[in-house]
Parts: C-alpha cells; sequence; structure tokens
C-alpha cells in the first residue's frame, strides 16, 4: 500500500456561491496518490459542489484547483484531457446509466469520446473485470434494467476505469444500494487502491463508511470544513464539538447523544463568528467569556484538509495552554 | 395483556403479474401489542413495504392477500368498504417512504394533516385547525408552520409533518416504512428521538421498517429480520443486534460497521449476489446462494422458523440443532 | 463486431416495439389502410394510364354519373374521377410527407439546440418559435403559396413553414427532461462534447416521441394542403384532392348533384387522415411509458 506524498488533486481556497448563496466558502484539500478521502458532511454543506468543482464540472467563484501543481484547464478541449485523469462515480446508478445502452455500450463511452487507440473490446472486458464483473462478455449486450443495483454500480465504475484515471471522485457511491451489496463495492473502491494505486475522494454522509474505506476524512459544515486528518483520530478522539454530535447520535455509540436543534442553516445566511456557534453544544453548556466572545465574532482560519486541523476556538484555547 | 394491536398468521401476500403468481410474502407470524415497538429489518425484495401496505389494505388489485391479518381481533381482508375506510388512519396509519414524494406539493402543509381528521368527520372547522396546530407542535413544529408549503420546509421538517398526519385521527398502530432512510444523521437522529418520544407519551403501538439494524434496535424492544418473503430471525432487539442467530442477520449488522472496531477498520464486509427476485427464489433455503456458512442440505431443506433460545426464532439449520 | 452489439440492441427494441404495436387494433388497421393507399399510389403509374390526366384527352362526357366504363363518373371535362383520384392521392401523399419531413426536421433540430444551449440561444430561438406558432398558420401558408412561385415546392414550404414550432416546443421540452437526467452528467464527466451528447444521448431519447408526432403531422400537412388547394392556392396543374374539390365547386358540380365528383376526395381525405391518426395513437401508447422511465 502507497502513500506517497505525491499530491495529485489541490483544491486551492476554493469558493463556490451561487448569488447569495455560499456553497463552498474557502476550502483547502490534498487528495494524494493512492489514499482515500472521505469527505462527511450533511446535506447543505456544499460536499457534492466540491466535488464537482475538483472534477471541472463547476467553476469556481474564487480560488483554483490544482491538478498535479497545475491549474485546471478552462475551456471544453483542455478540460476533455483532464476528464482522463479525473473521473466521476455518481450516488444513482440506475440513473447514472442511459437505460437504451447496454452495458458494453455504457463502458465504451468514454473510450469513444476520447478516441483512446487499441483494441476497444479488449478495453471494456478489462475494465469489466476490474470492477468484478466476470466473464465481462457475458455482461455486453445486457440493459440497465436487467441488472441489479451492484451490478450497475460497477458498471459505472468500469466506465470511469476504462479511461485508466488516477483519481476517482464517488458521491454517495453505496447510498442507493441495498446492505448487503455496499460491502462489496467498497471492497472494490480498496482494492483499486491497492492494485491500481487509485486515488480516491469519497463524498459521504455516512461516518461508517469513511471508517470502514478511508485514510483521512475531512468534515464539512456550511461549505467550510471544520476538522481533518487520519481517520483514526478523527472519527475515534474528535475535537470539534459538530463531530462530536455526529459521532453520538450514530445507533450504535455508547454514551449520551447530543442531537443538536434545528437544522443546518442556509447558505445564503452563514452566521458571523465561527459557523456552529448558533447551535455548539459546548457553547451553550458555556465557556468562559473571552472564548464565547470570539465564537460569536470572530471567523476561523480555514483548516488546510492535507494536514490534521480543527476549527474551533475552545480547542485552539485548550492546546495553546 | 389483552388483544394485540396487530396480529399476522402465515399472511401470504401474492402478486398476479403476466408470468403467473409471485409470492411477496410467504408465511409471516408477528404480533404487537400496545405500547410495543417492533422492528422489521430487510432489504429490497423482501416483502416488508408489501407486509406494510397490507395491514391496511393499501396494495394494487394484483395482489392478493392470504392468512390472517388482524387488526384490533378484526381481519382485514374480510372487512367492508365502510369498515376499512373508518379503520384506515383511525386504527392504524402510516408513515411513507420519501416524504417528499408522499406530500402533495401544491396545497398547504396544514391542509394534508387536516385532511385524515375531516374524512374520519372528527370535529367543526376551529376544532381542526386547533387540533393540527396541536399535532405540529408534538411533533416539534411551530404551529404557524401549517401554511406553509412542502417545498418551503426542509427534509426533517417534512418527515415531522408525515408523522403529525399519522398521528392525527389518534391510531393505536404507527407503522413507519424507512422513516429515516434519506435523512442526514442529526435529522434522522431527531426523528427516531420525536418517534420514541410519541410512542411513550402517547402509548401507541409502532412497527418501524428499515434496513439500518442499528437504527431499529436503538428504537424498538423487538427486532424481526425478514428475507424473501419470510421472518428468519426475530426476537430483543438489543440481543439480535448483540449476537445474531442467523448468517443473514450477522452480514446486515456487519453492513454498517462500529466506528471504533478494529476489525471493520479497512475490511468492509459484504455478501456475495444480490437479494432474491421473488418471481425467481433459490431452491431449499432462500439464503442458501449467498450464505457464508452454508452447508450441503442448505439446498435442499426449506427452513422455517423455529425457537433457538429464550425469547428468540431463527431459520437455520446451523442454529436449531442443539 | 462491437457495433452489431448497439444494431442488436436497436433491432431487439424494435421487435419489441412492433409487438406492442399489434395488440393495437386501431393502429393495425390504420397501417393497414395506409399501406393500401400507398401502394396505389406508387403503382399508379404501372395501373392506369397518365395521359388520361389531359383535358385533351378526355374521352367521356361532361360530369357524367358513374357507370359506362367510368366507375367514378367523370369530372368538368370529361376525365375519369376514378384516375384523377388515384394519381390525386400522389401529390397529396408527397406534399404530405414531405412537408411534415421539413417541418419536423426544422423543428427537432431548433428543440434541441434551445434546450441545449440554453442562454441567449434559448431565448432568441423562443422567440421565433412563439412569433410562428402564433402566426394563423393558414393564413400564413396561404400567404406564402401566393409570394412563391407556385408549384408544389413552394406548398411544401409554406406548409412546413407554419407546422414545425409545435414540434420545437415538443422536443425542447422532452430535451430538458432527458438533459436532467444523470446519465447526461456522467457523459458531461466522461470528457463528452455537445456533439456526442446531443448525437448519442438527446435524440436517440427524443427519436421516438418525434416519429409518434410526425405520423400525426402528416395527417395534417394532408389537411392544410387540401385546403390549399380548395381555396385555390394550390398548383393549378396537379390533381391533388383538395383541387378536386376546388374544381368541383367552381364549375358547379354541387348544383349539377355530381355527387361522384365531390365525394371521393373528401372521402378519401377522411380516410387517409384518420388512418394517420389511428397509427400515430398507436405509437405514441406503445413508446409513451417508455419515455416516460426508461
Amino acid at each position: 500500500m502507497t502513500q506517497g506524498e505525491s499530491t495529485l488533486l489541490r483544491a486551492d481556497d476554493v469558493s463556490v456561491r451561487f448569488g447569495a448563496a455560499r456553497a463552498v466558502d474557502g476550502v483547502e484539500l490534498d487528495i494524494r496518490a493512492g489514499e482515500i478521502i472521505a469527505l462527511v458532511g450533511e446535506s447543505g454543506c456544499g460536499k457534492t459542489t466540491l466535488a464537482r468543482t475538483l472534477l471541472g464540472l463547476q467553476q469556481p467563484t474564487s480560488g483554483r484547483v490544482l491538478y498535479e501543481g497545475k491549474p485546471l484547464p478552462t475551456g471544453n478541449r483542455g478540460l476533455r484531457e483532464y476528464r482522463r485523469h479525473a473521473q466521476l462515480v455518481l450516488q444513482d446508478p440506475t440513473g447514472a446509466l442511459n437505460p437504451r445502452h447496454s452495458v458494453y455500450e455504457a463502458v465504451a463511452e468514454g473510450l469513444r469520446i476520447h478516441r483512446v487507440p487499441g483494441d476497444e473490446r479488449a478495453l471494456v472486458a478489462d475494465a469489466l473485470s476490474r470492477a468484478g464483473l466476470r466473464p465481462p462478455e457475458r455482461f455486453f449486450g445486457r440493459v440497465p434494467h436487467e441488472l441489479s443495483g451492484g451490478q450497475r454500480q460497477r458498471v459505472v465504475i468500469a466506465g470511469a476505469l476504462a479511461l485508466d484515471p488516477s483519481v476517482l471522485i464517488a458521491d454517495e457511491p453505496v447510498a442507493s444500494l441495498d446492505a448487503s451489496v455496499r460491502g462489496e463495492i467498497l471492497a472494490l473502491l480498496l482494492r483499486l487502491r491497492d492494485e491500481l494505486g487509485l486515488a480516491a475522494l469519497v463524498v459521504t454522509h455516512d461516518l461508517g463508511l469513511a471508517w470502514n474505506i478511508a485514510d483521512r476524512v475531512a468534515v464539512m459544515y456550511l461549505g467550510r470544513i471544520v476538522e481533518s486528518g487520519p481517520v483514526e483520530q478523527v472519527l475515534t478522539a474528535p475535537s470539534h464539538p459538530y463531530t462530536k454530535a455526529l459521532l453520538s447520535v450514530l445507533p450504535e455509540s455508547e454514551g449520551p447523544a447530543t442531537v443538536l436543534a434545528g437544522e443546518t442553516p442556509d447558505p445564503s445566511r452563514v452566521p458571523t463568528g465561527c459557523r456552529f456557534h448558533p447551535r455548539c453544544p459546548l457553547l451553550a453548556a458555556g465557556l468562559p467569556d473571552s472564548v464565547a466572545s470570539r465564537c460569536r465574532t470572530v471567523d476561523l482560519p480555514i483548516v488546510d484538509g492535507a494536514e490534521s486541523g480543527v476549527a474551533c476556538h475552545a480547542v485552539e484555547v485548550a492546546t495553546a495552554r | 395483556m389483552g388483544e394485540p394491536l396487530l396480529e399476522l398468521r402465515s399472511a401470504t401476500v401474492d402478486y398476479r403479474t403476466a408470468s403467473g403468481l409471485v409470492p411477496a410474502v410467504r408465511g409471516v407470524d408477528l404480533r404487537i401489542d400496545a405500547g410495543q415497538t417492533l422492528g422489521l429489518a430487510g432489504e429490497s425484495g423482501c416483502g416488508k413495504s408489501t407486509l406494510a401496505m397490507a395491514v391496511l389494505r393499501l396494495l394494487p388489485r394484483t395482489a392478493m392477500i392470504g392468512g390472517e391479518i388482524l387488526l384490533g381481533g378484526e381481519n382485514v381482508t374480510d372487512m367492508s368498504w365502510g369498515r376499512l375506510r373508518a379503520v384506515r388512519w383511525a386504527e392504524a396509519s402510516v408513515v411513507f417512504q420519501g416524504a417528499m414524494h408522499a406530500l402533495n406539493p401544491v396545497r398547504r402543509v396544514g391542509d394534508q394533516i387536516a385532511e385524515p381528521i375531516r374524512l374520519h368527520g372528527k370535529g367543526s372547522v376551529e376544532r381542526v385547525d386547533d387540533r393540527v396546530g396541536e399535532l405540529l407542535e408534538q411533533v416539534g413544529l411551530p404551529a404557524r408552520r401549517a401554511r406553509a408549503y412542502p417545498h418551503e420546509l426542509s427534509g426533517g421538517q417534512r418527515q415531522r409533518v408525515m408523522i403529525a398526519m399519522a398521528l392525527a385521527c389518534s391510531p393505536g398502530l404507527i407503522i413507519a416504512d424507512e422513516p429515516t432512510t434519506a435523512l442526514d444523521v442529526m435529522v434522522q437522529a431527531q426523528v427516531l428521538t420525536l418517534l420514541s418520544r410519541l410512542v411513550d407519551e402517547l402509548d401507541i403501538g409502532l412497527l418501524m421498517i428499515s434496513h439500518d439494524l442499528s437504527v431499529l434496535a436503538s428504537t424498538c424492544q423487538r427486532l424481526a429480520v425478514m428475507y424473501a418473503g419470510r421472518i428468519v430471525e426475530q426476537g430483543k432487539a438489543v440481543d439480535v443486534l448483540r449476537a445474531p442467530r442467523h448468517p443473514y442477520t450477522k452480514a446486515l449488522a456487519a453492513a454498517f460497521p462500529t466506528i471504533g472496531d478494529a476489525s471493520s477498520r479497512l475490511s468492509p464486509r459484504g455478501l456475495a449476489g444480490d437479494p432474491p427476485d421473488p418471481s425467481d427464489l433459490p431452491g431449499g433455503c432462500p439464503f442458501h446462494p449467498r450464505c457464508p456458512s452454508v452447508l450441503p442440505e442448505c439446498s435442499g431443506t426449506d427452513v422455517l422458523l423455529r425457537p433457538v433460545s429464550e425469547d428468540r426464532t431463527s431459520a437455520c439449520l446451523l442454529e436449531v440443532e442443539p | 463486431m462491437t457495433s452489431s452489439i448497439a444494431w442488436q440492441r436497436r433491432r431487439a427494441a424494435a421487435g419489441r416495439v412492433w409487438a406492442q404495436f399489434r395488440t393495437d387494433r386501431g393502429g393495425l388497421i390504420g397501417l393497414a389502410v395506409l399501406a393500401v393507399i400507398v401502394l396505389l399510389a406508387v403503382l399508379a403509374p404501372l395501373i392506369s394510364d397518365r395521359s388520361g390526366l389531359d383535358v385533351t384527352h378526355a374521352t367521356g362526357g361532361i360530369l357524367q354519373p358513374p357507370g359506362n366504363g367510368f366507375l367514378l363518373g367523370t369530372d368538368e371535362s370529361g376525365r375519369s374521377v376514378l384516375l384523377l383520384l388515384l394519381w390525386g392521392s400522389r401529390i397529396s401523399l408527397l406534399v404530405g410527407l414531405a412537408a411534415t419531413l421539413l417541418s419536423v426536421g426544422v423543428g427537432t433540430i431548433v428543440g434541441v439546440l434551445m434546450a441545449h444551449f440554453g442562454g441567449w440561444a434559448q431565448a432568441v430561438l423562443m422567440r421565433v418559435t412563439d412569433f410562428f406558432l402564433v402566426l394563423p398558420s393558414l393564413v400564413l401558408a396561404a400567404v406564402l403559396s401566393t409570394v412563391l412561385t407556385p408549384g408544389i415546392g413552394s406548398i411544401i414550404v409554406a406548409i412546413g413553414a407554419t407546422a414545425w414550432p409545435t414540434t420545437a416546443r415538443l422536443v425542447r421540452s422532452q430535451t430538458l427532461a432527458v438533459e436532467s437526467r444523470p446519465y447526461i452528467e456522467r457523459s458531461w464527466a466522461l470528457g463528452a462534447g455537445h456533439w456526442h451528447v446531443i448525437g448519442k444521448h438527446v435524440l436517440p431519447a427524443v427519436a421516438p416521441l418525434v416519429f409518434a408526432n410526425t405520423t400525426l403531422n402528416v395527417a395534417n400537412s394532408i389537411i392544410t394542403e387540401s385546403t390549399l388547394s380548395f381555396l385555390g392556392l394550390g398548383d393549378p396543374n396537379s390533381p391533388s384532392w383538395g383541387s378536386m374539390l376546388h374544381n368541383a365547386l367552381q364549375t358547379g358540380a354541387v348544383t349539377a348533384r355530381a355527387w361522384w365528383y365531390l365525394l371521393p376526395p373528401g372521402v378519401a381525405i377522411g380516410v387517409v387522415v384518420l388512418a394517420f391518426m389511428m397509427c400515430g395513437r398507436a405509437l405514441e401508447a406503445v413508446l409513451n411509458p417508455r419515455l416516460r422511465e426508461r
């Protein structure tokens, strides 16, 4: 298992705004070769927007995305070239496949778009095998509705693998699948990392998934990363009150559950100071005035997802002492 | 212990299709008393949603119900149309899956909650409005939200509206079909807390359906696991989760790992193959093609649910043999 | 070899469409009627003598009732009404089909471009579409056919130019529906360009709907052509059914009670249009449930 220091994809102070809504509000994140990062957060935190921005499907309002140190090309032709390196796996495998196209055509689509030289049939068979559909020839003529959910997701993954990317970005790859089938797809992603050195960014709201397959995890709230670090550290000894609350409400966790009141506020009305402070259980329980006033008024510096970090005034004070 | 709220005796549901009868539910025995909570776990195609809909005869015309489904002692299939309408919502109600699609997008939320109240002829206009306000407060929403349209509410709020609707006619039993599946972790926790509190306060029975064993175990007293139209394990929820006595239950439990558990770190566990197609079930034990502990006898013996220990039943040859 | 998988799939899909179409009795009847009429129209030069259409070669008496070797009687110049009917079918069908192809072609292109590119392209094209939609089509067709040099070509253009907006709006909404599906986003993510998305995903998804719509459109075009000819705006040299009606009225066939001259073209128009509509409805019923989900 390789965990090289080579950064493949980097979000450099990326912000994405849709009018007044700050979907992504300053994010720095690294994806390194041979590594799986989980981007965890609830709906509305901006994780899907960030994923699409990293793929070039969305233009950042400010900041830039760097692939192998160079900014992403703008314009159709340049982006098309980039697509050979970074591929997408969507959440809903049923919607992600054209219902009229056979499995063969779905996997060959990428090859044809990029006019990849070589024996197309062999390349398609190879991609299907790597995605776990064996023997691949048996699946060539099948149509999506003849396949199960797990098989469809494998076809989508095969379509991405056919282009031989170095980074895979998976948006909730197992959310629409049956429970007993999840393990197989997750095991596939791990195998791809081990055998091909494929890096992956897995966007999910499921912390258990991060525990299952990720090396590092970044927790997002309202457009910013609030905590990041190795999975063992963040998920077993979380520092940020939001992460702690998320972990405490999982049904199998022991100890009292900190159920936060209300829901994530609208991205167009980001609270001043620390964006989490209106719902923060730590603040509600009582903090010394010097810290509490900073929570309400002073915004925190951006946590670099490439390293371990926490965006919390109370934690800063504690570690400074 | 009086009459059970809901009792199923050898309940079956078959769908008539162009290619013959497809068995969705193949003989289920269940019992829920007042104030009890039962979780029904299973994946797509196991028949759990069909079972839930069968209780109020909400299935399409191609469905044929067999066996007995007793709601408050009365057999649902024998009820006249008028009696069925009176029973629907007033004795048992359903919180449907996917609140986004179960709510009418062009009507205000308050009107939709009021609809069953008006249909059952319970009260004048002001009383109805008061009742709607009361229900909204019970589920943790301010009463003035009755004037909102569904799209103005968030996912969690919509699910609360669904729960308020289910409580509208003060039923004795609530059937919640995947109530938290599409929701975020925090919102899921809020909704589950709400359901538990309501069950306690109002002393209603709850049948909760989900594919997430840990969610069911944290909210329900008892747990039944369904596979291919039958129950394969049943018992006290906490016990079933902690010490499953059927390979399928073990697999379901392993699918959602416990954070901090070193054995699941970087080793996702799942089953090979897919949940079976009800129209094409394997012979013998329907789980045997995917079972990690399969024995040669399993492909030939159809195993039924049998007691394996105190307050636990399981349909597995491995467990049943002494 | 690999493209044969696509062809296999298409053939299988066509087979399924046909199997389901066969179950609709109305559709089958319509198809049978159309087949007969088209066959007759195509074989007209073989089964009849064209020279009979020339007024100078007319052999029958004026406005003769059926009999005497003229199955449907004669017109005001002594020509056989049956012959006129047969050759008129060629004109009506030709104009109907050609005008439809033109309008459906233009409508599909405009509709897809509008929906796919959005932005100012959509804004401009929408206004153009709305403009043509709002104009009374018959009036526009009439004006066009008087302005352009008289002839079959100009009738085809006139009808096509007024019928395309409906197709355009239909195709636009269907394109919007298709492009909101996740597999389009997957295509973009794979690196597709506009033409790939349009050619491989949008057009195949839109095609069945357009096909069903075309069948209904032909019926419309035939009626429009007949109306234009009836009003005297058609091509005076080609004996279409509408011009037969026009001539019949002009030459006093009504007062002469020459039903054999009035009835056949009218009935023929009705039958052909009905046959097209029955086919079109059956096609829509077959193709639509698939369009809605799959």
